[in-house]
């Protein structure tokens, strides 16, 4: 999922103050917590009130669109109402901005959220955890299945740093555990302390370098491998 | 891995098998260094301390860079530096960079640090960097020393440098964290670390037990203590440094001798406290340890040295 944090309304209201009607789209995808049709119903009225307290009449529709990072799906449920509006103010993470300007590239969105990670939701607490950054050199095959990544501060690959007192980490204040305390406990647990010694090279950040272009289709053939041996 | 030679006064004084002293320096948010420098004298002057390691932006804060005092403390006092780098500023190719700027400047010994979280520090919104950890940072300054290449293993041009590694540990990780303490400092060892200060201990038996199991990866350690020059100095250290307490009876002591006015009295005093627990402390770990010395950290408390190093 990705976690999702409503930014303050004055701020949303400072972007679209020039408009006087506009499009509020939810997003029914993966965006956590819900930012869906109620949600784009209650921006919208927090909005028009607002614009109220300035003496502004603000027209407003919400809508929700079942996935705003896919572009067919975003284009074709946008489609009737460009025409007829300002500006859309859009609830869905980053990816959702990005896709309605360019489906809709004759006006623009807003973002009324901060895309905050890719996260989790476990029964019984009241946190999204980051589970995975995305990273694109995936160590979780030797670390227990906890991610040194996203679960450690300094994003080490050979921890825990001095900063662990009593299997808590230093930011945060002691109240969160250390990454590498947990990768520890797990592969003690499974006689494989040997993957917690084992010295991890300097990372190829390469992968995680923005922008990203990541090929879908590979073609399925040898003929370019081949080709790359004859010039050797 | 084979014995790096002895680069470093530091080195040199270890491999005799001396029980030998390191001091600290903090340069802060300075453009004034005369403070260090005056340190740096004071502790030369009693002849007890082999060299002196130089901050790099403690606890996170923005401070004065440590190669540029690290260089004046050597050149201006005759005093060795332990140069402290941490790599929560810089990628390897600053990293890169500056060790071998530093190499250049005379610096002989470099103590390799993760550091401590920009989010603990005086600019919070800092992006911290991490590129490195400090095991993959003994890797690099390994390759700069044995092989005179950078990470890539692309040439320098002059060659390779003379410079000593020294690592972290912390003697206060207690089971069952130790375990996991000290296979990070097998790993550390492994990657090419010459010697080891650790982090400041209070309690003489956990120190023990943490300098036997450190005695298997056959490296100099030295042990890190922190006399406590004022009530308000050991008040902090017992609360906000990770994972250290200072005994209850130390703190007592200390608090009671914060009340006395006679500003003279109340320093002999203080001192008297330091040198009844830490002299028997170090003596004790002299006598029944493998510990090559002591880091001492006594940051704006060199009189302390004389009185208390008298008998080493």
């Amino acid at each position: 999922m990705i976690i999702t944090e409503q930014k303050d309304i004055n701020d949303i209201y400072e972007m679209i103050k020039d408009y006087n009607k506009i499009l509020i789209a939810g997003c029914d995808g993966c965006c956590q917590p819900p930012r869906s049709i109620n949600e784009a119903k209650v921006l919208g009225q927090l909005l028009e009130l607002k614009a109220k307290t300035e003496g502004r009449d603000l027209k407003w529709r919400a809508i929700t669109i079942l996935r705003q990072c896919d572009d067919r799906i975003a284009a074709t449920t946008i489609r009737p109402f460009v025409e007829e509006y300002e500006a859309i103010v859009s609830l869905a993470c980053g990816l959702g901005i990005v896709m309605l300007n360019k489906v809709a590239e004759k006006i623009i969105t807003y973002p009324a959220q901060n895309s905050m990670c890719g996260g989790v939701q476990n029964a019984g607490e009241n946190y999204f955890i980051q589970y995975c950054e995305t990273c694109g050199s995936c160590l979780l095959g030797e670390t227990g299945g906890v991610c040194p990544i996203a679960g450690c501060a300094k994003h080490l690959n050979n921890g825990p740093c001095g900063g662990t007192v009593e299997g808590m980490c230093e930011v945060g204040g002691y109240t969160r555990p250390c990454a590498w305390i947990e990768i520890w406990k797990r592969l003690k647990k499974f006689d494989r302390l040997d993957l917690f010694t084992k010295y991890r090279p300097p990372r190829d950040y390469r992968p995680a370098t923005s922008p990203a272009y990541h090929l879908i289709n590979k073609p399925y053939t040898n003929e370019e491998e081949a080709k790359e041996e004859a010039k050797k | 891995m084979a014995k790096r030679p002895a680069f470093s006064n530091l080195m040199k004084e270890i491999r005799t098998g001396k029980f030998i002293f390191t001091g600290e320096l903090e340069p802060t948010k300075m453009y004034d260094l005369s403070s260090v420098i005056h340190s740096a004298e004071e502790m030369k002057k009693t002849g007890k301390i082999v060299a002196a390691n130089v901050t790099d932006g403690p606890q996170g804060d923005a401070y004065t860079c440590s190669m540029v005092p690290s260089y004046l403390v050597q050149e201006k006092v005759g005093l060795e530096a332990v140069w402290q780098m941490t790599v929560r500023d810089r990628n390897r190719i600053a990293l890169f960079g500056d060790v071998v700027g530093g190499a250049i400047l005379g610096l002989k010994n470099i103590l390799t640090l993760t550091g401590d979280h920009t989010a603990l520090g005086d600019n919070k919104n800092a992006r911290p960097v991490y590129d490195l950890d400090s095991t993959q940072f003994i890797e690099l300054v390994s390759k700069i020393i044995d092989e005179g290449t950078d990470l890539e293993g692309k040439e320098i041009e002059g060659g390779k440098i003379e410079m000593n590694i020294g690592c972290a540990a912390n003697p206060n990780a207690l089971p069952p964290y130790l375990e996991p303490e000290i296979l990070k400092v097998g790993r550390k060892v492994e990657a090419g670390v010459d010697f080891i200060q650790t982090q400041t201990a209070f309690d003489i038996d956990e120190a023990k037990v943490f300098l036997k199991e450190l005695e298997k990866y056959n490296v100099a350690v030295l042990l890190g203590l922190f006399p406590l020059k004022n009530y308000g100095i050991a008040w902090y250290f017992d609360k906000y440094i990770p994972g250290v307490s200072v005994p209850k009876d130390l703190l007592g002591e200390l608090k009671t001798a914060k009340k006395m006015e006679d500003k003279k009295a109340r320093n002999a005093k203080i001192d008297q406290i330091n040198i009844d627990f830490f002299e028997p402390f170090i003596k004790e770990i002299k006598k029944t340890t493998k510990a090559a010395g002591i880091h001492c950290m006594a940051v704006h408390y060199e009189r302390l040295f004389g009185p208390l190093l008298k008998d080493f």
